[in-house]
């Protein structure tokens, strides 16, 4: 284990706090720990089991469990395919693949570069945009697999622009 | 005299399609010609297939609705509809009406209040039955009259509302709990997000209403983070219901006192359980656990908890203010009042509907629906998600209710409804449910873990077109002790899209098995592209788009395509203008 930084402590420290250190808010305080580090790392759990007094493998249990909590870092850009009933009768499989092979990386890896994490998602419900593609905030609807090169493209400028 | 009103329908997908824009467009435009409107940001308005769209009221005049409202047809809307009153392009419905066999109770404010404002929620008789209650009725009669509504849960097991409400007043216990299952899970629905997004007040109401009647004094809402727009929208909503003294201590000087707080949801569909979804909001695993004793008697904390879904509650305000008679006169015999259907697919019209009980398969899909996209033949609607089943054209006349539903193999669900046409191949629909169910999966007991996936096993065998016929006993077999098996909800009920499919369309398995083919052209193992020689002109679209480099041929010369390095993305065919690729 890497020894987490005395700011990324102090900040768990206070959440915790906030959450009156009560094992029942355990998913409120991974949620907020994710949202300022991230990800969830092991040594994260363990300060988080400690501060609320409870063994780590309840915390690693949480974390593995929910889908939302994630314990690798994510690339700049998460693309979310929809996996949704709808999206999948409108052809979301073919997106996935064509995503799947020209970023060369399966569901739920990074880029070695660190730009883009390839997910899928339940349903966000725009079903009547089938099939759709979400990056941060955006949606993309009624995506093609021709689409999918121009998307990479424009994501791709935009993380250089980044650099 | 009364401004012109403008609103503008703003739910997830709204917003998605760019109709934040299109306000801005309006209130630029109109600021400039000094033209006297209020802009108002509502929820859904239902009519999906043409966002963004808008409603304008022009005054002493019925709303009239714009859809697919671009940056064009905004200003169109403008010149034309504003300032010379002239009827313009993209009204709707155009055909068919969209709204005729619709009747809204969930869903009534839904696209018509700006969700954020607690006074129009106020204006439309908000918080009205809620002063009824409290003043001139007593627990047992509020609990009395949701019995006698007839309202049944909408989440999905349809459990009779108010027996639920009387066995957690009946609980004894210095604290109990009213929770709100917003955990939305089902892949195509969206009636819970939509009414959270467009009208927060009413669930809020009814959880207050509920927790008087029960005898709790703590609320808790259990939403997905994936919906962090209704997020939002409820904060906004509890703060404004706190400051108007609906919420908090000593609630309209009646003596009694609620307040509710939010839990989140992490992504995990068997959250969706009621006891999952107690372990959930307790921090930890959302593990569900066997019933009895039931939440009503032991639930969050251990304590009776009584957990309606979002829908359930949208219903109850009006069923108070309106009265249980009213209610149980729509409907059918065992089930009363409406549903909201998600509607999508091939489909022409996809849309939030609201429809009463006993309404057919047909009249929404090819009336409210407008029937099948594009020229392709009806095959199927799967009701119910992960749970439920596909039912074929025999049960399109079908009377929707939960005994219908039930007894056609599917189930009514949270009222996710997608249509499938003759492009869909069932086996693969079947095996994306099964899939969507090991997903989900919390891996507690054997059956639902084990059983799943080696039915998924079977199924994959089958699209691959290495099935045996003695497979399709060996996956009813399985399937039975699943059901039979499994603890909770989710396991008992998985195996129902494969259940039904093998029965309503049993000739499609065979013909994967026996003969090979996958009729609907989407088992990628089972088709095969070629090119066909007199037809093609060597024109290279295809060899060009072709992501593998899998076609060859010169310009002018025939193409081929390698069928050992094709990917089956079928780029070429939708590429190809001679119509010279076909699936074999």
């Amino acid at each position: 284990m890497t020894a987490l930084s005395e700011n990324t402590r102090h900040f768990l420290i206070e959440v915790c706090k906030k959450y009156h250190n009560d094992e029942h808010e355990l998913i409120n305080v991974l949620h907020e720990a994710q949202d300022a580090l991230g990800y969830l790392p092991v040594e994260v759990q363990h300060l988080i089991a400690g501060e609320l007094n409870i063994p780590d493998a309840r915390v690693y249990g949480v974390v593995t469990f929910y889908s939302f909590f994630t314990m690798v870092p994510k690339g700049k850009f998460d693309i979310s395919i929809c996996m949704g009933t709808a999206c999948y009768v409108k052809g979301n499989e073919l997106i996935l693949d064509e995503f799947k092979r020209r970023l060369n990386i399966k569901v739920g890896g990074t880029t070695p570069d660190g730009v883009f994490t390839l997910t899928t998602l339940r349903c966000v419900g725009a079903c009547s945009l089938a099939p759709v593609v979400s990056i941060g905030n955006k949606v993309f609807g009624n995506v093609t697999p021709l689409q999918v090169k121009k998307i990479i493209d424009e994501y791709m400028e935009k993380a250089e622009e980044l650099h | 005299m009364e401004n012109t009103i403008i609103k503008f329908a703003m739910g997830t997908c709204g917003i998605a399609s760019g109709t934040q824009d299109i306000l801005n467009l309006f209130d630029k435009e109109l600021s400039r010609l000094n033209y006297p409107a209020r802009l108002v940001r509502t929820g859904c308005m239902g009519h999906c297939y043409a966002e963004p769209t808008i409603s304008i009221t022009l005054p002493d005049q019925e709303p009239v609705y714009f859809g697919n409202v671009n940056e064009e047809r905004a200003r169109e809307i403008i010149d034309h509809f504003l300032l010379k009153g002239d009827r313009t392009e993209g009204i709707i419905p155009p055909e068919g009406d969209f709204s005729r066999k619709q009747f809204k109770i969930a869903l009534k404010n839904c696209g018509e209040i700006d969700p954020e404002e607690i006074q129009e929620y106020i204006d439309r008789e908000g918080y009205k039955a809620l002063m009824k209650c409290l003043t001139s009725m007593k627990p047992e009669k509020v609990i009395a009259e949701m019995k006698a509504s007839g309202l049944r849960g909408r989440g999905g097991g349809g459990f009779p509302t108010g027996v639920k409400w009387e066995n957690t007043r009946k609980s004894k216990s210095d604290q109990k709990y009213v929770v709100c299952n917003a955990d939305e899970g089902d892949p195509g629905a969206f009636m819970d997000r939509s009414v959270l997004e467009g009208d927060p007040h009413s669930v809020i109401e009814a959880m207050i209403i509920c927790g008087y009647s029960i005898g709790a004094n703590k609320g808790l809402v259990y939403i997905r983070a994936e919906y962090p727009l209704a997020i939002s929208r409820l904060k906004t909503a509890l703060k404004q219901a706190r400051e108007h003294g609906f919420l908090g201590d000593n609630i309209l000087h009646s003596g009694f006192s609620f307040d509710i707080e939010i839990r989140y949801g992490a992504g995990a569909f068997v959250c969706g359980e009621e006891t999952a979804l107690i372990h959930s909001m307790e921090g930890m695993r959302g593990e569900p656990t066997f019933k009895p004793p039931y939440p009503s008697v032991r639930g969050y904390m251990g304590r009776p908890t009584c957990v309606n879904n979002v829908e359930t509650l949208a219903n109850i305000p009006a069923i108070i203010r309106n009265g249980a008679e009213w209610f149980a006169g729509i409907g059918t015999a065992s089930s009363k009042g409406t549903k909201v259907f998600a509607l999508a697919g091939k489909i022409k019209r996809t849309g939030l509907i609201e429809v009463p009980m006993g309404t057919t398969l047909r009249e929404i899909i090819f009336e409210i629906g407008g029937g099948i996209k594009g020229i392709k033949k009806f095959k199927a609607v799967q009701t119910g998600g992960p749970s439920g089943g596909c039912l074929s054209e025999q049960y399109l006349d079908t009377p929707i209710d939960y005994e219908n539903l039930l007894q056609a193999g599917s189930m009514m669900g949270s009222g996710g409804m997608i249509v499938l046409d003759e492009d869909d191949c069932m086996v693969s629909m079947a095996k994306f449910y099964l899939e969507f169910s090991i997903d989900e999966s919390c891996g507690k007991c054997a059956p639902c873990r084990i059983g799943n996936k080696r039915l998924h096993e079977m199924l994959e065998r089958i699209t691959a077109g290495k099935g045996t016929m003695a497979d399709l006993q060996k996956i009813k077999d399985l399937s039975v002790v699943i059901k039979d098996t499994s603890l909770c909800g989710l396991g008992q009920t998985s195996p129902n899209p494969v259940l039904s499919t093998l029965n309503q369309f049993h000739d499609e398995y065979e013909a994967h098995i026996e003969a090979r083919t996958c009729d609907a052209h989407q088992c990628k193992e089972l088709i095969h592209y070629v090119i066909v020689a007199d037809k093609c002109t060597g024109c290279t679209v295809c060899f060009r788009n072709c992501p593998v480099e899998a076609i060859y041929g010169d310009k002018g010369a025939v193409h081929t395509i390698l069928d050992n390095q094709c990917i089956k993305c079928g780029i070429c065919f939708s590429k190809c203008k001679f119509n010279a690729i076909i699936i074999n």
